[in-house]
């Protein structure tokens, strides 16, 4: 293999890691503070998409995005007032189904609003065809607003469990829910406030993603179970892992095209799946003692 | 109780009454029946279809029906499932007794219920693509879109002329897809061209830039030829041109609606693929013989439906003409509409001039395709370089 050909598809796995990587980051805040797999995931990297197409024909390109992750933030929050908030300590099997419940009504609900057709944003700098040049590696500039992207995410979640009450409380919550409860943090709010954060972040994502892959109403499954196989790879519940799983997952599936057909591109991610939930369940990264103490 | 028992001769009195007069009712009128995929993954093709056939069929009564008898369509909405086919066609021959069906949009669809057209003796006029639908020759069994093989022979044709002889295909792994790059394979050796990567990918591919690179990195690839429906169709044209690869690109029959172009934005620019006339319409030339009816019926359907039109409709409007015009040859009977279909000789349509015969349940030649290529966002007829 020749250096160029290397390194072109280090790039084309780094692009589908990181946005393997969001995702998985929007499924670990949920699970840090509830203890669920949120299947309703890939729909919010949908709608954030979806809802900045939309307002994207009437208002300009950076305004569409915010108000389309506000928006999708809202109904985040939305989703979890009306469908797990009010539950008397519901068990973790009735929440997931909920979420999946919750996933096919926002695909259907996306089909009756904008239909079937594929929609996507302008790309942020230059158009279709433009490529940037790294010596004689070609990159479309988009590439690098995803990584952009990814890195600013990881960076501010990070400071913001660390140094902010809020997310100070949010980790406590994940560590032990009574405790938390005994020390007068609401749980119900922290609950709430993962759900909009993760919706934000899909949204994010679903925006940054939408002028390479387009986005259409069913668009999220697939990136469900490719950022729920690097959730799993990394380590439920561990953000950074998460993006270290994404971009190794993403530079297999790129790397893989040069020894076996390109149909078998995602028989591998589920096979990584299928071994790591053998070898090491609690993830590449994750810890087996602490595995032990989770419901699930 | 004999109150009861006359309540009942009543009903009945009436019930024979009514039957009566539904029948005198129904006299003059002519029920063809449309399995199409309106809703679903293949709407892309039943909604214009299904628009198509309603309009023509409106049109058609307004201005008195065909011999005096008004025609009754009844669409069926498959949502491109073969098991919803299966019902609705046994449901529309059956129940109904619809003189003829139109549809289904889809081959697969197509070959699941083409048994029952054929054991029901009832005209099937199907809006699949693919060849093995008409080949073997069902009697009763016709297809109005261009087959595959000629979509592929048209693309071979001018990469000849251009000398190229090393080509990729690459296909979505859908029926479609499948049965396109079985065809691509098969022909190539017929013209000299040796297809020196063949890859498949998932029809919800989202980037295929790894893949773009493997091709790219075998210098001896002269063209590439993609067999896909969207979104797949144009993020192949922009991973190609992000990767600053500058080689021919082709694509399929499929790639026929404008929308898809504007999908892939400024990488759609010299994408060259084969398609019926309809997309060209305004720079044929007036002896053409379908200039006329193609702009009549592209300037009708974007006046009604606000939407532009497609070559998928175009499928639709031959299925439900090439029938009318049976009928008005050959009345309200089955057997006789089938011999009528059959015998069609030089009969325009959107698709391209159909001459049917006993062998030849198609009736399209490979020059009802024309190689199109887009320029400047709109499509344009390709001239060569």
């Amino acid at each position: 293999m020749t250096p160029d050909l290397f390194f072109q598809y280090l790039f084309a796995g780094v692009t589908y890691g990181a946005i393997y990587a969001i995702v998985a980051i929007g499924f670990n805040i949920i699970y840090n503070t509830t203890g669920i797999i949120n299947f309703a995931q890939g729909e919010f990297v949908m709608l954030g998409g979806m809802i900045a197409i939309s307002l994207h024909q009437v208002m300009p390109l950076p305004l569409a995005i915010t108000l389309a992750v506000a928006l999708t933030m809202v109904i985040g929050a939305a989703i979890e007032i009306i469908f797990i908030r009010w539950l008397q300590s519901p068990s973790v099997l009735r929440l997931i189904i909920i979420t999946i419940g919750v996933s096919i009504l926002l695909r259907e609900a996306a089909l009756h609003i904008w239909g079937e057709s594929i929609r996507s944003l302008p790309y942020f700098y230059g158009n279709e065809i433009s490529s940037i040049s790294l010596g004689s590696v070609h990159l479309s500039p988009q590439v690098l607003w995803v990584i952009a992207a990814c890195g600013i995410m990881v960076a501010g979640l990070s400071l913001f469990f660390k140094y902010t009450p809020t997310g100070r409380e949010m980790r406590a919550c994940s560590a032990n829910r009574t405790a938390a409860i005994l020390c007068g943090i609401s749980t119900r709010n922290m609950v709430t406030l993962s759900f909009m954060l993760s919706a934000g972040i899909g949204a994010v994502a679903g925006c940054v993603m939408s002028p390479i892959t387009y986005t259409q109403y069913d668009s999220g499954t697939g990136l469900a179970i490719k950022g729920f196989t690097v959730a799993i790879l990394g380590g439920l519940g561990n953000s950074m892992a998460a993006v270290a799983a994404g971009i190794l997952l993403g530079i297999i599936e790129a790397f893989s095209v040069s020894v076996v057909p390109l149909a078998f591109q995602d028989a591998i991610a589920i096979t990584i799946l299928l071994a790591i939930l053998f070898v090491k369940p609690h993830g590449l990264f994750g810890s087996s003692v602490a595995a032990r103490l989770k419901d699930f | 109780m004999r109150l009861h028992k006359g309540k009942k001769i009543g009903a009945l009195l009436l019930a024979c009454l009514l039957g009566a007069g539904l029948a005198t009712a129904q006299a003059g009128v002519i029920k063809v029946g449309a399995i199409f995929a309106v809703t679903g993954g293949a709407s892309f093709l039943g909604g214009p279809e299904a628009r198509t056939a309603e309009m023509v069929v409106e049109k058609v009564n307004a201005a008195g029906g065909i011999n005096g008898d008004t025609i009754e369509l009844i669409v069926k909405d498959s949502a491109g499932s073969s098991e919803k086919a299966i019902s609705f066609a046994k449901q529309l021959i059956e129940e109904e007794q619809v003189l003829a069906i139109i549809g289904p949009s889809t081959s697969g669809e197509s070959m699941k219920i083409k048994q029952i057209a054929e054991q029901g003796k009832t005209v099937l006029l199907s809006c699949g693509a693919a060849e093995v639908i008409v080949d073997p020759v069902g009697p009763y069994v016709f297809k109005t879109p261009q087959k595959d093989s000629f979509a592929a022979r048209k693309i071979f044709q001018d990469m000849k002329r251009r000398g190229i002889s090393r080509i990729a295909v690459v296909a979505g792994n859908t029926g479609f897809g499948k049965a396109g790059k079985g065809q691509l394979l098969k022909i190539a050796p017929q013209f000299g061209i040796e297809v020196v990567a063949a890859e498949t990918y998932d029809k919800k591919s989202t980037d295929l830039s790894a893949l773009v690179a493997k091709l790219k990195a075998d210098s001896g690839i002269e063209a590439v030829v993609n067999w896909s429906i969207v979104p797949a169709q144009a993020i192949i044209a922009k991973n190609i041109r992000q990767a600053g690869w500058q080689v021919p690109l082709y694509q399929s029959h499929g790639f026929g609606n404008i929308k898809y172009v504007e999908a892939a934005g400024a990488a759609a620019e010299g994408i060259i693929f084969p398609a019926g006339r309809l997309l060209v319409a305004d720079s044929l030339p007036d002896s053409d013989p379908q200039k006329e009816l193609l702009l009549e019926y592209r300037d009708a359907y974007q006046a009604k439906f606000k939407e532009a039109a497609s070559t998928f409709g175009g499928h639709g409007y031959d299925a439900i003409t090439i029938l009318l015009r049976a009928i008005e040859l050959a009345g309200n009977d089955r057997d006789k509409v089938r011999d009528a279909i059959e015998q069609l000789k030089g009969f325009p349509g959107t698709g391209g001039v159909f001459t049917f015969s006993a062998e030849d349940h198609n009736g399209l030649d490979i020059d009802s395709f024309v190689m199109l290529t887009v320029k400047d966002g709109t499509f344009v007829l390709y001239n060569g370089q």
